[in-house]
């Protein structure tokens, strides 16, 4: 294409860089999908959140290379070398790299929503769906999930948090309610969150849960865990004196044999 | 004109203010308990804040030019003409926006003093992994107060100083649309940050900056500073958004045209549309919490029919577009003095400003991404997280036209330029990072982490703070007459540049592992990296101090004048001598060409200074 034309001065820049970006870049992306991604793989949802986040790892890290190398590579070859000052070529802009910047930009921007919605609209999606009105206490084996069809198989567990410790109560085993958090291994479970005093935030950092507890709101969150294990629990929202210590390292994911043996208890 | 016999003048300066704020703090509380509502006194301290700020401003002065005109009181004490060249000009009321930009630097820079102060105190407690250094309480009313001053600050510390400085120099204007509108947005300030500090008397206030209630309805009296503190610097970005944009519109010189305007003016005028529309929301949003609080409204409580979702969205609806009013100022800083540097013509003019522009825009549909894991309704998710991420597409531009100018450029490596580089390098960490949050599913894990509290610091601090220092270093010479010294200078960017990303990068680290923002207790596996960054963080205090040395030192010490243009750069603002003429320009400059010219053959001068014949000026 004729407006692609590259000057003569600019061929052995532009040559240099496109190598050392593609070793870089290759030598980068290696690098980082090396790394084990939080929040790890104890629930389907948590294995989502790693993947992703792997995902964009290796997308931000050939975008991360090039500007940087750009910024030193200027910083080396575009300094001025004379000792008085000297004009630039007065370059005022060039349309099809213009183009070609925002068209890439667009590319890479537009795959990412595609990637993250197609992850929102996935069966194991990780997210959290208010409700309101819910009054605390009301019967606990009629949490209401919103979905009927599923509701046998999913185990329903409320979270109710309050200044400054949670409560887990199981609808299904009568109201039986606990300061730790048993899970199944292999059970969906559906988490209704809320909070009887002020905003506080669930966050069960193994379990790639995370849903704010709103006072008079039933948030949904759905989670099922695939691996054995202990798991921590953390207040993640600003909720006065002993926010920092509103905090339960306790947490099991156990096999169903032994979670039946603890909520007989 | 005559004094007359009766003056009812006091002398209008800051000790009057004060003088006539105490009693008037009073009367507010007096007045406040005389509705006996039973709120703790809630009433009282607020309306006490908005009578003792009210007669502070009428301490200083503010009442003056109003009761002349309306009364033909002669109230205004006549003046030696010679006192507004000393040092007194400073301390008082001053409609020359010289004097305004020096007043709210100085003013800034010690409230950032604090500022940093309360950042190194959090980091001095997060030594250990308990809260044995300092109490929860204490700790928790530091975090506000840090939050909240920076927030202050970074609210104007570019528009304050530089923008209310230089933009009537860089468009060929005598002086702002709106010289007491601009007199006031810097007044309130003061008052703004003493109030703010005042809830220490109050034992602070628990909320952090978001202020989300109910805890912020069911707080002490600490919360009523970061009410009426936050709406005075609501009114502050209200008046100096009204005022920047009438002035960059109407008071341009003949021959500026929009495509001549230095990118500078351009940041300045985008993030003056934010500031202009999005401080009244938050100013609203403040009543209503302000009713919560006293008359027993119920906005924000679920237990009584409202929402704290309201809040949430009123919140971040303001809250989204602030952040953007940080930085559009500093990506006009950086596309204005990377192109005097390199020597080259700016690359891609227009497209750098549709940049802002689109920043500006998009700013306001993406507000719910602070909002994904809150259990709102999920059906706007994916457009959020699209107009998230959308928003890296202007940014990129910006990324762009300042690669491109500096393609194949002769740069001259100035403090200033070292501090445009460790921009680009900051805020691109800050903003990829900010493309993890903007994702629904990772959002899961990061939101309310060290994660989003490293990258907001990139973005703020890396960014916007690091822009800032690019500013002080090219434009002070002009506003202070004094050269800063590029040796301390150099020392200062590296020594701050390693600093910075040696405290925040780990805090990333520290996010993904299971730390959430806020805490004084956290998990006891993560002390090493915890005291490596709080070692980090005094290294970056040390280099703050390094900057106020600088500036000590070049002022006071080593008065090393500069000359009118020590960069040799084209715009306008460095064609007038230096220190600046009373007037700015003799007559009303004539523009002729753009400011980034640079290697054009035969390219003019930017301006014919000597003005139309016959012109009165004036603006």
């Amino acid at each position: 294409m004729g407006a692609f034309r590259i000057e003569e001065a600019d061929r052995p820049h532009l040559v240099r860089l496109l190598v050392i970006w593609i070793v870089l870049s290759a030598i980068g992306v290696l690098a980082v999908l090396q790394i084990h991604y939080p929040p790890y793989d104890q629930t389907v949802q948590g294995q989502d959140q790693s993947r992703t986040l792997a995902l964009l790892t290796a997308l931000a890290t050939p975008v991360f290379i090039a500007v940087v190398m750009m910024v030193l590579y200027s910083a080396v070859f575009f300094r001025r070398t004379t000792p008085e000052l000297v004009d630039g070529p007065p370059m005022l802009g060039n349309t099809p790299v213009q183009i070609a910047w925002v068209a890439i930009s667009a590319i890479v921007v537009l795959f990412l929503a595609v990637v993250g919605i197609a992850t929102l609209a996935s069966s194991n999606v990780a997210q959290a769906v208010g409700q309101p009105g819910r009054a605390i206490g009301q019967a606990g084996g009629q949490t209401g999930s919103g979905t009927p069809g599923g509701a046998g198989s999913e185990m329903q567990v409320q979270v109710i948090a309050q200044q400054w410790y949670f409560t887990y109560r199981y609808a299904d085993y009568g109201g039986v309610e606990t300061t730790h958090l048993y899970l199944p291994v292999d059970r969906p479970v559906e988490l209704h969150i809320t909070s009887i005093d002020i905003i506080h935030s669930f966050w069960a950092y193994q379990l790639g849960v995370k849903a704010d507890a709103n006072p008079g709101v039933d948030n949904i969150f759905h989670v099922t865990p695939q691996k054995t294990g202990s798991f921590q629990v953390r207040c993640a929202e600003l909720c006065g004196l002993w926010h920092g210590n509103m905090a339960d390292s306790e947490g099991q994911v156990v096999s169903q044999s032994a979670f039946d043996i603890w909520i007989a208890q | 004109m005559v004094v007359s016999e009766r003056r009812l003048s006091l002398p209008n300066n800051p000790i009057t203010g004060i003088v006539l704020a105490i009693p008037g703090y009073f009367a507010g509380v007096w007045l406040g308990t005389l509705f006996g509502l039973d709120d703790d006194q809630n009433t009282g301290i607020i309306l006490g804040y908005l009578f003792a700020t009210a007669a502070f401003l009428i301490g200083i002065g503010f009442l003056n030019y109003p009761l002349e005109r309306l009364f033909g009181w002669q109230v205004t004490p006549v003046t030696d003409p010679a006192e507004n060249t000393g040092i007194g000009r400073f301390f008082r009321l001053s409609l020359d926006h010289k004097v305004i930009g020096i007043q709210y630097l100085v003013t800034i820079l010690i409230m950032l003093l604090f500022g940093g102060i309360g950042a190194m105190l959090i980091r001095t407690s997060l030594l250990v992994p308990d809260s044995t250094i300092t109490p929860p309480g204490n700790y928790i009313s530091l975090i506000g107060l840090h939050a909240v001053m920076m927030i202050f600050i970074t609210s104007a510390v570019i528009v304050g100083p530089f923008g209310n400085y230089l933009v009537p120099l860089m468009i060929g204007a005598r002086r702002m649309a709106f010289p007491r509108l601009e007199a006031l947005s810097f007044w309130v300030v003061p008052p703004a940050a003493v109030i703010l500090a005042a809830a220490t008397f109050w034992g602070g206030f628990p909320t952090g900056w978001t202020g989300y209630p109910p805890l912020s309805v069911q707080a002490g009296q600490g919360m009523d500073s970061y009410i009426v503190g936050f709406a005075l610097i609501a009114v502050a970005l209200v008046t100096s958004g009204i005022n920047m944009l009438a002035t960059i519109i109407g008071l341009r010189a003949p021959g500026m045209t929009w495509t001549r305007l230095p990118m500078f003016v351009w940041g300045i005028f985008t993030t003056s549309i934010l500031g202009l529309l999005a401080a009244p929301v938050l100013a609203a949003a403040l009543i209503m919490l302000a009713m919560d609080r006293t008359v027993n409204t119920s906005f924000f409580l679920a237990s009584n029919g409202g929402s704290n979702y309201l809040w949430e969205n009123l919140f971040w609806f303001f809250g989204h577009p602030e952040v953007y009013i940080f930085i559009l100022p500093a990506f006009g800083i950086i596309m204005e003095i990377v192109p005097h540097f390199a020597r080259k013509p700016l690359w891609g003019y227009r497209t750098g400003v549709v940049g802002l522009f689109g920043v500006a825009l998009l700013s306001w549909f993406v507000w719910q991404h602070h909002l994904f894991v809150s259990g709102i309704a999920p059906v706007l998710r994916p457009f959020y997280m699209l107009s998230t991420e959308l928003i890296s597409i202007p940014t990129g531009i910006i990324f762009l036209v300042v690669l491109g100018t500096l393609w194949r450029a002769r740069v001259w490596f100035t403090v200033p330029m070292l501090f445009c580089m460790g921009f680009l390098f900051n805020f691109l960490i800050g903003g990829i990072s900010g493309v993890y949050l903007s994702d629904v599913p990772t959002d899961v894990t990061l939101h309310g982490s060290y994660f989003s509290m490293a990258h907001f610091h990139y973005t703020i601090m890396g960014g916007e703070i690091f822009a800032l220092m690019a500013a002080a270093y090219y434009w002070l010479p002009k506003m202070t007459g004094k050269m800063l010294s590029p040796t301390i200078g150099r020392i200062h960017f590296w020594w701050m540049f390693i600093a910075f990303n040696s405290t925040f990068f780990p805090l990333f680290i520290v996010g993904l592992l299971n730390m959430p923002r806020r805490v004084a207790a956290y998990n006891p596996d993560l002390v090493g990296l915890n005291r490596w960054v709080t070692i980090s963080a005094y290294f970056l205090f040390g280099s703050m101090l390094v900057f106020a040395g600088n500036l000590i030192y070049s002022w006071f010490f080593v008065a090393r004048p500069a000359v009118a243009n020590p960069w040799h750069a084209r715009s306008l603002e460095w064609q007038v001598p230096t220190p600046v003429p009373a007037a700015n320009f003799d007559r009303v400059p004539v523009i002729v060409a753009g400011p980034y010219e640079y290697g054009i053959p035969n390219a003019r001068p930017v301006a014919d200074l000597g003005g139309i014949v016959g012109a009165t000026g004036g603006g």
